[in-house]
């Protein structure tokens, strides 16, 4: 069992650490980075938790796909780094105040309310696995499948639109020009 | 069953009316002149037929009737109706009202036409019928009213539409709002009058539980005397306001600035007639309580007086036949408060005969003046075209040769106003005199006094008038109006002739039809030494007003005679006696200066200060709040956070 | 094996360095992938959950929570260009129009 708690030890301290170089790197570039050793890491984690199908599907699209994206929008804009300076007068320092004292409250909730003793078992090989998530997937929970499709469609479409938008109107104007010129 | 289906007619005398003037309101101005006075007049007439249809039902049937129309007001105990009462006090009203309001809407046709050529606006023509037809329709309401509350809707609707026509012309007049002023005095000083009436309304709803006349009759004859009181003077406020009795008389001389068929119909024949119905109506309650009565009386008789004496001082046509109808006011007004309701009843139906008659007539005269004015001013520079008052008796004079229809049937008016036998004047006031003769010997002498006075200045009037020299280019030129303006003063003067056969000594008809709803009011007998005497005094009055202004001619502009023989007391009566700067000085000064005081001070200091500290004070204070609405998202985030942090401190402490 | 308290402890970890990010970070790509952890801290929550009571409901609440986050993300990236091209900056406190 020893080993078990090395594993999440260590990978615990990574995804601690991880997170927090990405909070305080100035870098975007960085920021993304560290993201993606993060989700990489709580990947390993959900293996532990026997997850291997959601461990898998977090490094593809997650560390794979999504910030992957962050990655191309950050060099695209030219966004890595930005000045550094705080304009809003008193608001980093409330900020950080009221962070500790969130992150106090939950301690103490883990601390008074929370079962330590409660311990996650090691789960069995058939839970989690690829083929009980896509049964559980495809009989139960056919309908809010069918529905992430949608939105993930309508996400698309959306996001075509968006960026597309400056085109459209950009190819109006050419065309309008030469038509112009036409009948000049 | 066929006296019930000509009861059920009833309605018909008020709808008819508003028929006429919807359709005015809405078709008028593709009708033209001709149609929108053919719609009020046949309003008008047709609501007279009915009323004559009634008062044949009523002659079968003399019983009071009440004709229901529909619900009004159920709340509760409280139940009223639009209900008609037909019984023959109303129905005599209706008459009244209806028939002279029918000939001076087709007097009105022909003066109207002029006049909004004269006035310059001809667009006002249809308004004025609209105006005249929605008159018609409130004072019938008023008079065939089953509860007070109704009558109270026709009374607040013939001050309305007083008010309206008084200020028709409401651009003319003195510095261009003289009209508006003077409508505006008759309206305030009638709600002053209004207020009076809705306490005594009050009164009795609180009291007696109804509204509805014979249900308060009923109750009332149980009531403690010193209620009654109260509610009878309440309601003799509202009877000085409207009937223009003292205090309260000083709007209707004002309200002369109306067109003269305004001032005929309404000011002279039957609004100011309503608060004598009102009393007449009221009877059982003023015969419980002889201090009412006997207050009511000394008004009438004081105004009757009061008003003469102002009469003889005015040049102004028009004002010295409103100070007589407010005189006459004062002989019905006293007559009901001696309980001689039949007399006072039947003075209200002569006088609105001859008074109107008067008032048309006066109105025919200004008319030829102001024909011979603009006949005149052709040869005149155009800047004092204007500068004649058509209305100023002392710019006329000799009219009798250039209108002599007119000058016939106003000789009619002022003998039979003089009370001349056997013109109905004579008839009428006779029977006031004979009462206050037999109930009160002082107001006898009062009223003597006032009738005198009368025949003075109908005298003075005629004299100044029709004979003599013209005293202006204008009066030179007058002619005679045409016939649809003559043709109804001729039916009028007919009907001021013989109108005294309606109650003639010995006979009483009027008495004998009232008795259906004045059953407890003793026939005043003839007095032969009475009659005789105050034709004695009518006699005389005009037999001095000859020797003063008809026997030396008055020459152009001159002082008048009177004036140099009476003096100030001449000065005196000129100025009314001062009572529109009493006023002034005693209630209006006083009162403008407490509400520029409320005005300034309270008002705009302290409870707009309040508000507006309380306006500027959210708006400070919101400009605080504006702050955290600085479009920072992460400022957003950081109070939502916020609300988190305190929520869950609140779950762990709870 | 791992108490369950220590997954918390780790999610909780990961959700208030996210906030912290969303509320100090003036990048506004920066904002978007501290709303990722904050994401990824609940995901973390309901795998631990969904083992310690052997349900798979709770795992497959993550596989949705992911989709719906790549949904966000496509979109949310696409309004940041979009945003850029306008103001020529992705600093979040230039996009404070919306103020009273």
């Amino acid at each position: 069992m020893l080993i078990t708690y090395l594993i999440f030890g260590v990978f615990g301290l990574v995804v601690a650490a991880s997170a927090l170089g990405m909070l305080l790197s100035r870098n975007a570039v960085y920021s993304a980075l560290f993201l993606v050793l993060n989700f990489a890491t709580v990947a390993v984690l959900y293996l532990i938790l026997g997850a291997p199908f959601i461990a898998l599907v977090q490094i593809t699209v997650y560390a794979g796909s999504i910030m992957v994206l962050f990655l191309f929008v950050i060099m695209l804009l030219g966004a890595e780094k930005m000045p550094p300076g705080e304009p809003l007068r008193g608001h980093r320092w409330l900020a950080i105040v009221f962070g500790l004292v969130f992150l106090a409250e939950l301690v103490l909730f883990l601390i008074y309310r929370g079962g330590m003793q409660a311990v996650v078992n090691a789960p069995s090989l058939e839970f989690g696995s690829p083929a009980a998530v896509g049964m559980m997937l495809f009989q139960k929970y056919t309908l809010p499948f069918e529905v992430t499709g949608f939105i993930l469609v309508v996400a698309t479409v959306g996001a075509i639109l968006f960026t597309r938008g400056e085109g459209f109107k950009s190819r109006k104007r050419t065309l309008g020009i030469t038509s112009g010129d036409k009948a000049e | 069953m066929e006296n019930n289906l000509l009861f059920s007619l009833a309605p018909w005398a008020v709808l008819l009316p508003v028929f006429g003037l919807l359709l005015n309101l809405v078709f008028g101005k593709r009708l033209g002149e001709k149609g929108i006075g053919l719609i009020a007049s046949l309003a008008t007439g047709l609501a007279f037929l009915v009323s004559v249809l009634l008062a044949i039902a009523l002659s079968r049937h003399p019983e009071a009737t009440v004709v229901p129309l529909a619900d009004w007001i159920t709340v509760g105990q409280l139940n009223l109706a639009w209900a008609f009462r037909v019984d023959t006090l109303s129905v005599t009203m209706m008459l009244a009202v209806t028939g002279v309001g029918t000939l001076i809407h087709v007097y009105a046709t022909g003066y109207m036409h002029k006049d909004v050529r004269h006035q310059g606006d001809p667009g006002s023509y249809r308004r004025f019928f609209v105006y005249f037809n929605l008159f018609i329709v409130a004072m019938l309401l008023l008079v065939s009213a089953n509860n007070y509350l109704m009558l109270f809707v026709g009374w607040e609707g013939v001050g309305l539409c007083s008010y309206l026509l008084i200020g028709f012309w409401f651009n003319k007049g003195a510095e261009g709002i003289g009209n508006a002023r003077a409508a505006k005095k008759a309206f305030v000083v009638n709600r002053i009058g209004d207020f009076g009436l809705l306490i005594a309304i009050f009164l009795l709803f609180w009291n007696f539980g109804t509204l509805e006349f014979d249900g308060i009759f009923a109750a009332a004859a149980k009531a403690a005397p010193a209620l009654v009181l109260v509610i009878t003077l309440f309601m003799l406020l509202g009877v000085t306001g409207k009937s223009a009795q003292l205090p309260l008389y000083v709007w209707l001389p004002d309200a002369m600035a109306g067109p003269t068929p305004v001032s005929a119909l309404i000011h002279a024949a039957t609004m100011v007639t309503a608060g004598v119905y009102l009393i007449a109506r009221s009877s059982p309650l003023y015969i419980q309580v002889p201090a009412a009565q006997m207050t009511v009386a000394w008004v009438g008789a004081l105004t009757a007086l009061f008003a003469a004496t102002i009469a003889v001082g005015q040049y102004d046509i028009k004002k010295v036949l409103a100070y007589s109808t407010i005189s006459q006011l004062g002989f019905m007004v006293a007559a009901v408060g001696m309980g001689a309701y039949v007399a006072g009843m039947f003075h209200l139906v002569t006088h609105a005969f001859f008074k109107a008659l008067l008032f048309l007539a006066a109105g025919s005269v200004i008319m030829g003046m102001e024909h011979g004015e603009e006949q005149s001013a052709h040869g005149r520079a155009p800047g004092d075209a204007h500068s004649l008052d058509p209305q100023d008796m002392r710019n006329m004079g000799g009219l009798q040769g250039r209108m002599r229809t007119t000058f016939w049937v106003y000789l009619a008016g002022a003998l039979a106003l003089s009370g001349i036998a056997p013109l109905s004047g004579f008839f009428s006031k006779d029977e006031i005199l004979a009462a206050a003769f037999r109930n009160m010997p002082v107001l006898f002498i009062l009223l003597l006094a006032a009738a005198f006075l009368t025949a003075f200045y109908m005298g003075r009037q005629i004299f100044m008038v029709f004979f003599g020299k013209a005293r202006s280019a204008a009066a030179e030129q007058a002619h005679e109006s045409p016939p649809v303006i003559t043709v109804p003063l001729i039916i009028l003067a007919v009907l001021s002739v013989v109108g005294g056969a309606l109650n003639l000594p010995g006979v009483h008809s009027l008495g004998h039809w009232l008795e259906g709803s004045l059953a407890h009011t003793p026939t005043v007998e003839f007095i032969a030494g009475v009659a005789l005497l105050s034709l004695a005094v009518a006699l005389a009055g005009l037999f001095l007003a000859w020797m003063v202004y008809g026997q030396r001619r008055m020459p152009f502009k001159d002082t008048d005679p009177l004036a140099r023989s009476l003096g100030g007391l001449f000065t005196a009566v000129y100025n009314k006696w001062w009572v529109d700067e009493l006023y002034q000085a005693v209630i209006l000064r006083p009162y403008q200066q407490l509400s520029d005081l409320l005005a300034r001070t309270v008002d705009m200091g302290w409870i707009d200060g309040t508000v507006n500290g309380l306006g500027s004070a959210a708006r400070s204070f919101a400009g605080q709040l504006r702050r955290l609405e600085n479009g920072y998202v992460r400022s957003y985030a950081l109070t939502i956070f916020l609300g988190v942090v305190a929520i869950m401190a609140y779950l762990f402490f709870r | 094996m791992i108490p369950i308290d220590y997954f918390v402890g780790l999610s909780v970890l990961m959700f208030v360095v996210g906030i912290a990010g969303v509320l100090l970070r003036r990048n506004a790509l920066v904002v978007f992938m501290s709303l990722e952890l904050i994401l990824n801290a609940a995901n973390l929550l309901f795998v631990a959950f969904a083992a310690y009571y052997e349900l798979l409901a709770g795992q497959l609440f993550v596989f949705f929570v992911m989709t719906v986050a790549a949904a966000e993300v496509a979109v949310g990236l696409a309004l940041i260009v979009e945003i850029f091209r306008a103001k020529k900056s992705i600093d979040v406190d230039q996009m404070s129009s919306m103020k009273g």
